[in-house]
């Protein structure tokens, strides 16, 4: 008791303010990843990182290896996408993906040839301490390695080393806060060896001194496994072990556990000389580097009540997600409700003929929602402040929706709009049932389409405007035309007849 | 008697010393135009629609400014630009005259277009691209949806369509307009949105 009220108001030493303690329900904790066969065609989407969509590279019935580029990325914040495993394309068009819109996205879609025979172009690099800093960061960037955490950006473009903020600290996280999911848990049980060469080199890259593998309190064997492993690097990695609390797994609030120390508004986890990575996408950079492998593939935790065998697997990307559910033994999903992600942040899957992507870490099965059922139904607010002792972020959730619900977005950005990660802490507590993290995400879209309207109108200003001053110009030039020709002939007529 | 003399030359002098600072200013500081009108036309959508009863966006906004025009004479902006025009203004905000439409495109059926030119003079935005006797095509990106091309197009080849939702433009939708339960059928696109 005296325990949860400290951490409400942030007082626990290192800890951050507020965060609930959902059930857990890791129904799949104890269950080994298991591989996911080859599925009769994969999708992969030209899109699967946050930032600018890519560019195909490849021909309907070109035919292609496993790692193989078949995007590629367009301006900087871009990562691009290869091909899962080895086959034929058979055609480009648009499919949907897993958003909460169903809408879609250029696809490439690969007709597996059962070979899976990788494209061994990058060269392995077990020696990569004496390799170049800069040679290491773009090879983390032709993998196409985006944060498998589940916010997919593109890793590479926080592996920098700035004179004005070095890195002393590189932070695994393996806490996982999410209820059910349980594929980063197994990864470092299963892959404990790998995940710490990959921190080695983070921290070669970046220069860190120190290393933290952060892990929480209902994994244990998880943080034992990861010190077994990371005791061949020395005293520069230690683990943490952390008491399960959710957001923990949200960057900036680990970064506040671990160090005591709060990302202002507005910065990143790098002015303050941290470097967050989760332990999946560390993995990922141990294959990449060590292994000249791109990312093709990821582990998915596949659970819900309404699934009959739950498990972790490695999926190929763009494995269609009907094909997952499938191995663990879900083939229809008539008044199912879906999730892509975690029960707290993940979002509705409107389609199940979707691709696995990078951003893939659950997929959820359902029969009832008793969330949604709930916030259908909202009460008024009765102010009782349970959303403001669990907010992460310190808002003040009540306040900030009810301006969001009026519409009134920059009066809402002065109260920390934001700031909010979206953890949902406030819509779990609010004995109302009010649906306060869907004012957020709504306020936020609706800022976003009014800056872009802006932009757009500012355009169509200055096109109308660059019209009107032709029209013009042209109606100037047309005048004095007729003026010169007019002179023309009154002095052609008046020449003859002067004396 | 002289007390009051010295007090109304005072004060005369005072005004006239005001005065002549009054008249200096205006001179240096004189704005162009109505610095209003400006600021209406800033939170216009600029599409030069036209169906205001202006010709354009900057038109309604001088003739708001001069009090000619009401402030819910806006279609393409709907409610939120005429509550900032009403707040710029400082009058009572007023249902809007006409009902937004949702955001439209046109789309030039190029085998039908016989290239005469028309509709390149009439976009107010010189967002059709082509030549004489050749096809005219829409340049999507700055087309504002106005309509104003489809009336000169002499062989009517030239559609309004809904401009199409792209997932980088998706928004979620406030819950307030949330109904039914979010379930999912085997179907391949759902029809519900959160």
């Amino acid at each position: 008791m005296l325990r949860t009220l400290f951490e409400r108001i942030g007082l626990i030493a290192g800890g951050f303010p507020g965060g609930i303690h959902p059930e857990q329900s890791k129904l799949t904790a104890d269950m080994p990843i298991r591989d996911c066969p080859l599925p009769p065609v994969v999708i992969m989407a030209v899109k699967q990182h946050i930032g600018e969509e890519c560019t195909p590279l490849v021909e309907v019935g070109q035919k292609v290896l496993r790692g193989q580029k078949v995007a590629r990325a367009q301006g900087y914040v871009s990562a691009p996408v290869h091909a899962p495993t080895s086959g034929k394309v058979i055609k480009i068009e648009e499919h949907p993906v897993p958003h909460p819109s169903g809408l879609g996205r250029l696809s490439i879609f690969i007709e597996p040839d059962g070979k899976d025979a990788w494209d061994r172009s990058l060269e392995p690099w077990p020696d990569y301490r004496q390799r170049d800093v800069g040679e290491l960061r773009e090879r983390v960037r032709i993998c196409g390695l985006a944060g498998l955490g589940g916010a997919v950006f593109p890793t590479f473009i926080k592996l920098v080393r700035d004179q004005k903020h070095p890195i002393h600290t590189v932070i695994l996280n393996g806490i996982e806060c999410e209820p059910y999911l349980t594929n980063d848990h197994r990864l470092m049980l299963e892959q404990a060896e790998q995940i710490v060469s990959g921190l080695d080199v983070l921290m070669y890259m970046t220069g860190a001194r120190h290393g933290v593998i952060a892990v929480e309190d209902n994994k244990l064997d998880a943080a034992e496994r990861m010190h077994e492993a990371a005791s061949r690097l020395g005293t520069a990695v230690s683990v943490h072990v952390l008491p399960t609390r959710y957001p923990q797994g949200g960057e900036k609030q680990l970064i506040q556990a671990i160090t005591g120390r709060e990302i202002p508004a507005g910065k990143l986890p790098m002015h303050i000389g941290i470097l967050c990575q989760n332990v999946g996408t560390t993995k990922a950079v141990h294959d990449a580097v060590l292994l000249g492998r791109p990312l093709t593939e990821r582990v998915v935790t596949v659970t819900g009540d309404a699934v009959p065998n739950p498990g972790n697997m490695n999926v190929r990307l763009g494995t269609p997600m009907r094909f997952v559910y499938a191995q663990h033994g879900l083939e229809t999903f008539d008044g199912l409700h879906l999730i892509h992600g975690g029960p707290l942040m993940g979002e509705r899957l409107p389609n199940v003929d979707v691709p696995v992507a990078k951003s893939t870490n659950g997929m959820l099965a359902f029969t009832t929602d008793v969330m949604v059922e709930a916030h259908r139904r909202p009460d008024p607010c009765i102010r009782c402040g349970h959303c403001v002792e669990v907010c992460p972020a310190r808002l003040v959730p009540n306040e900030l929706a009810s301006l969001c619900r009026q519409d009134q977005f920059d009066k809402s950005q002065d109260y920390g709009l934001f700031d909010c990660i979206e953890c949902g802490c406030c819509s779990y507590v609010c004995p109302s049932n009010i649906p306060l993290v869907q004012y957020f995400r709504y306020a936020k879209g609706e800022v976003g389409k009014i800056n872009r309207e802006r932009i757009f109108a500012d355009l169509s200003r200055q096109r109308s405007q660059a019209r009107d001053e032709r029209i013009a110009r042209e109606k100037a030039e047309r005048a004095a035309k007729r003026a010169r020709v007019k002179e023309d002939v009154s002095e052609s007529d008046g020449g003859p007849s002067s004396p | 008697m002289t007390n009051i003399l010295y007090g109304a030359l005072s004060l005369g002098g005072f005004a006239l010393a005001a005065g002549i600072m009054l008249a200096v200013a205006m001179r240096l500081f004189h704005v162009e135009g109505d610095p209003m009108a400006g600021k209406i036309d800033g939170v216009l959508p600029q599409t030069q629609c036209a169906k205001c009863g202006y010709p354009g966006c900057k038109p309604y906004s001088e003739a708001v400014a001069k009090g000619e025009a009401d402030v819910n004479q806006c279609v393409p902006g709907g409610e939120r630009v005429m509550l900032q025009i009403a707040d710029l203004m400082g009058v009572e905000p007023k249902p809007l005259a006409q009902e937004p439409e949702p955001p439209m495109l046109a789309f030039v059926r190029e085998d039908e277009c016989i290239g005469c030119t028309l509709c390149i003079k009439a976009c107010p935005v010189d967002a059709i691209i082509g030549a004489p006797k050749q096809y005219h095509t829409v340049v999507a990106d700055y087309c504002t949806g106005c309509k104003l091309c489809v009336e000169p197009c002499p062989v009517d080849c030239i559609d309004m369509i809904l401009k199409p939702e792209v997932l980088e433009e998706w928004t979620w939708k406030s819950p307030e307009t949330v109904h039914g339960p979010i379930r999912i059928g085997d179907s391949a696109h759902a029809t519900h949105s959160v």
